[in-house]
């Protein structure tokens, strides 16, 4: 990653333009041409600096649901949870942590009942009880994470 | 209380589905997608314009790969603080610039008792455990219990998936 790499990082964690040439737009405050933010971008999420580049949707929003979950997963059987947890598509993310509620996912689903029948098969394929945390309130939400140097 | 909802048209579910893995890496990537969906590049940006001004699309950008920027230090940091003092502390806890979210959630006694979440970053564990220091002394009496999970491994990080209909 070089200075113009991180200078496009942070600037494109912004909010990337509404328009017919969003990346001619943007290049241009950057002082790149479009050729080049484009390949830079298809770079680095090749090279998994970035995860995504698009719009982030918010499922509740869309009239579906959202919450976090965990899992006390006992270690022989972690590799095997982590594939069937992962297997579902409304699992948006899943994070391994060091605890004995070891496994942390997101559920996104289209529609309210989405969650309950995430939690039910999740439940049954793995045998573990599934230990939902939805959100009651709602603080503060910042991704922004500004790249030095 | 639930948030406002807009119920997506099948315009809107469209446009989710063909953006869902990301926005084409093309000169005029909403054109592309309109061409993809069968509307107008300016009917995808007018769509997208509305989702966002509806808080369904939270942003469009550049999503970094924490790790792979040298924030290997996520903390999940989480208390157990009075039902009657979580909605101030969250607030307050919330405000502080190294905390990327904060929520009150739902607790599962006797395993769980933990109310207030608060996600930490940092470049290191140190810088993590400092912060979260940081939050115990802003605390204080009210946290009866705390704890910090740091995450070891994503397991998946694809976000929120719509099925085609």
């Amino acid at each position: 990653m070089d200075k113009i790499d991180r200078a496009i990082v942070n600037t494109l964690q912004q909010e990337f333009p509404l328009s017919e040439r969003p990346f001619a737009e943007a290049a241009t405050l950057l002082g790149l041409g479009e050729d080049d933010l484009i390949a830079r971008v298809k770079a680095m999420l090749r090279e998994r600096v970035l995860s995504r580049f698009g719009p982030l949707f918010q499922a509740e929003r869309l009239g579906g649901a959202y919450a976090l979950a965990a899992l006390r997963v006992p270690s022989a059987d972690f590799e095997r949870v982590a594939e069937t947890v992962n297997a579902l598509p409304e699992v948006a993310h899943n994070y391994e942590r060091d605890h004995e509620f070891n496994m942390w996912f997101v559920l996104a689903t289209e529609t309210g009942d989405g969650i309950e029948r995430a939690v039910e098969r999740i439940e049954r394929e793995t045998g573990l009880h599934v230990y939902l945390m939805p959100k009651r309130e709602e603080f503060f939400i910042g991704l922004n994470l500004p790249v030095e140097g | 209380m639930a948030p406002a909802t807009h119920a997506p048209d099948s315009v809107d579910r469209a446009i989710v589905v063909a953006t869902q893995g990301g926005l084409p890496l093309v000169s005029r990537p909403y054109h592309a997608v309109g061409a993809e969906i069968g509307v107008s590049g300016e009917e995808v940006i007018a769509r997208l314009r509305q989702m966002l001004a509806s808080g369904a699309v939270r942003r469009i950008g550049a999503v970094p790969n924490h790790y792979s920027l040298g924030y290997t230090a996520n903390g999940m940091s989480v208390w157990d603080v009075p039902d009657d003092a979580v909605g101030e502390l969250g607030r307050v806890v919330g405000a502080l610039p190294f905390v990327t979210h904060c929520y009150e959630r739902v607790r599962h006694p006797p395993h769980w008792c933990y109310n207030l979440f608060a996600m930490v970053h940092g470049r290191t564990r140190d810088e993590v455990r400092d912060r979260v220091a940081y939050i115990a002394s802003i605390l204080g009496d009210a946290a009866r219990g705390s704890d910090v999970l740091y995450s070891t491994r994503i397991l998946k990080k694809t976000g929120l998936r719509l099925k085609e209909s």
